[in-house]
């Protein structure tokens, strides 16, 4: 996969003739207001909904897809090992052969002492790596988020920023991060795409490039406060000319 | 744990005292006003009919216990096998679903007899016994395997699941507790679809079972047995429904909430 381009439109509901482009190993926000089809966008993207109107283009081939869905989406009656398991369960792997790539999943997210433990269990933000955690068992060329953080506080939520970030530059692997947060955004991606509403289309692209690894220090510098001021400007653009046809 | 503990006494021990004082005052309200014992027999007149007359009532609970347990599991495959062909098939669901409604809001004393003239009387008991259970199998299983989360399904077609795996992976155990619910009222309803039969089919004589006791006891006024009867019949409702819900319970009690206890 080596730069992606996607054109898709669809109706006029949802998404008008939205147009933008991932490179592989990139991260990239898609931030805009609610109801803005971002993850409308996601879902055809995952193939799990079909463009009405327009392509994704694969210059490199579709190949494996990780999906974090905004709820944790986990098999209350299965545990732990065996909800990272499912995708390799599904694609027929033999149970001994997962064993290793499970563990490995587990412990990249800091779960690994919770195999045994059922989703009730654990806490919001356990639940979400464990999501993570099956997202990444299979070893995806692209990672796709649906504001997988939305429902946590806000301590949970920067740990987890800094854990994903972590993962992202382990892995090395495409990432499309769906968010409403302007400040979860910047934090964490390379290139934010700014949406508008009602239809959703891009309305803009920035490149937030400062260095990685980014920590609690980047958090709080200058540089962060003028990206995010930079980003809110531009969405505060992209919402007032939002509805317009 | 000093509240549970007090909940749990109070749990056990209140039905406790409650047909104690039920049975006292029962046979307090027999010896003062001297009723005769084919108006109503005491309660000591009941144990002794019962010890007296046990092997018999024993030989009758065990025909209606199994005529129940066969109807139960029919029920059981027919419901949960019908939920799952219907949940694959929406023409067959369409096609048949009205029918098994109808066969469910139909009395079954009312189809009792019928199927007294077209059956053998102990296939056609068993055949009531499933009629009435079948159906919550069936009405409680499909809304499990309907109400699957949309997620999951949809995590599910992202890995390109087979038709087989989303039924085995996620519909059926997703179903499991509302499966679960069925079949304990199923379990009830199958003894009761049993009694009917057995009573219905009475005249016809070639019954044995425990309804079938307390109709002949009945017509001989022999109603000490009746009462017996009716103690071991309802006994054994009550196992029944204590034996499936303790296995409900141990099939959910890791993960669903209706088997959580809920911390305080």
């Amino acid at each position: 996969m080596h730069g992606v381009g996607k054109t898709f439109e669809r109706g006029t509901v949802a998404l008008d003739a939205l147009d933008f482009e991932v490179r592989e190993g990139e991260f990239v926000s898609l931030l805009g207001p609610s109801g803005c089809g971002k993850s409308t966008a996601l879902r055809i993207i995952a193939g799990l909904s079909t463009a009405s109107e327009g392509v994704i283009e694969w210059p490199n081939g579709a190949g494996q897809i990780g999906f974090v869905f905004q709820e944790p989406t986990l098999m209350p009656w299965a545990n732990i090992a065996a909800n990272v398991q499912l995708p390799l369960t599904l694609a027929g792997a033999d149970e001994v052969s997962s064993r290793a790539t499970i563990t490995q999943s587990l412990q990249r997210v800091g779960l690994a002492s919770f195999a045994d433990a059922f989703p009730r269990e654990l806490s919001g933000g356990m639940k979400m790596r464990a999501s993570i955690a099956r997202a990444l068992v299979t070893e995806p060329q692209l990672l796709l988020m649906d504001e997988p953080f939305a429902a946590l506080d806000e301590i949970t939520r920067f740990k987890l920023n800094n854990d994903l970030l972590a993962v992202w530059r382990e892995l090395r692997r495409t990432v499309i991060f769906v968010t409403h947060s302007v400040f979860e955004s910047v934090y964490l991606s390379q290139r934010i795409v700014v949406m508008t509403s009602r239809p959703g289309r891009v309305f803009g692209e920035i490149a937030i490039d400062a260095p990685y690894p980014r920590d609690e220090r980047f958090r709080t510098s200058a540089e962060y406060a003028g990206f995010c001021r930079q980003v809110a400007e531009t969405l505060g653009k992209a919402m007032a000319t939002g509805g317009a046809p | 744990m000093r509240y549970a503990m007090s909940d749990r006494v109070l749990r056990i021990g209140l039905p406790i005292l409650v047909i104690t004082v039920g049975v006292f005052i029962w046979h307090a309200v027999v010896k003062v006003f001297a009723i005769p014992p084919f108006v109503l027999p005491g309660p000591g007149l009941v144990l002794a009919t019962l010890m007296a007359d046990g092997g018999l009532l024993w030989n009758s609970l065990l025909v209606t216990l199994l005529t129940t347990f066969q109807g139960f599991l029919l029920a059981a495959v027919g419901g949960i096998g019908l939920a799952i062909l219907f949940n694959q098939s929406r023409l067959v669901e369409y096609s048949l679903y009205p029918y098994a409604v109808i066969l469910q809001v139909t009395p079954i004393v009312a189809i009792a007899p019928l199927l007294l003239i077209y059956l053998p009387q102990p296939l056609a008991v068993l055949a009531c016994a499933w009629i009435v259970a079948f159906f919550p199998v069936l009405a409680n299983t499909t809304l499990g395997l309907n109400s699957v989360d949309h997620n999951l399904l949809a995590l599910f077609e992202l890995y390109k699941a087979s038709r087989w795996q989303l039924l085995w992976n996620l519909k059926l155990p997703s179903a499991l507790p509302q499966m679960l619910a069925g079949l304990r009222i199923a379990g009830g309803l199958s003894l009761i679809g049993a009694v009917v039969a057995e009573i219905a089919a009475g005249s016809a004589g070639a019954g044995s079972g425990l309804a079938y006791r307390i109709a002949e006891s009945g017509y001989r006024l022999n109603i000490p047995r009746m009462f017996a009867a009716l103690l071991l019949l309802s006994l054994a409702g009550v196992a029944i429904f204590f034996a499936l819900s303790g296995v409900s319970h141990l099939m959910l009690r890791r993960w669903h909430e209706s088997a959580i206890e809920r911390e305080r």
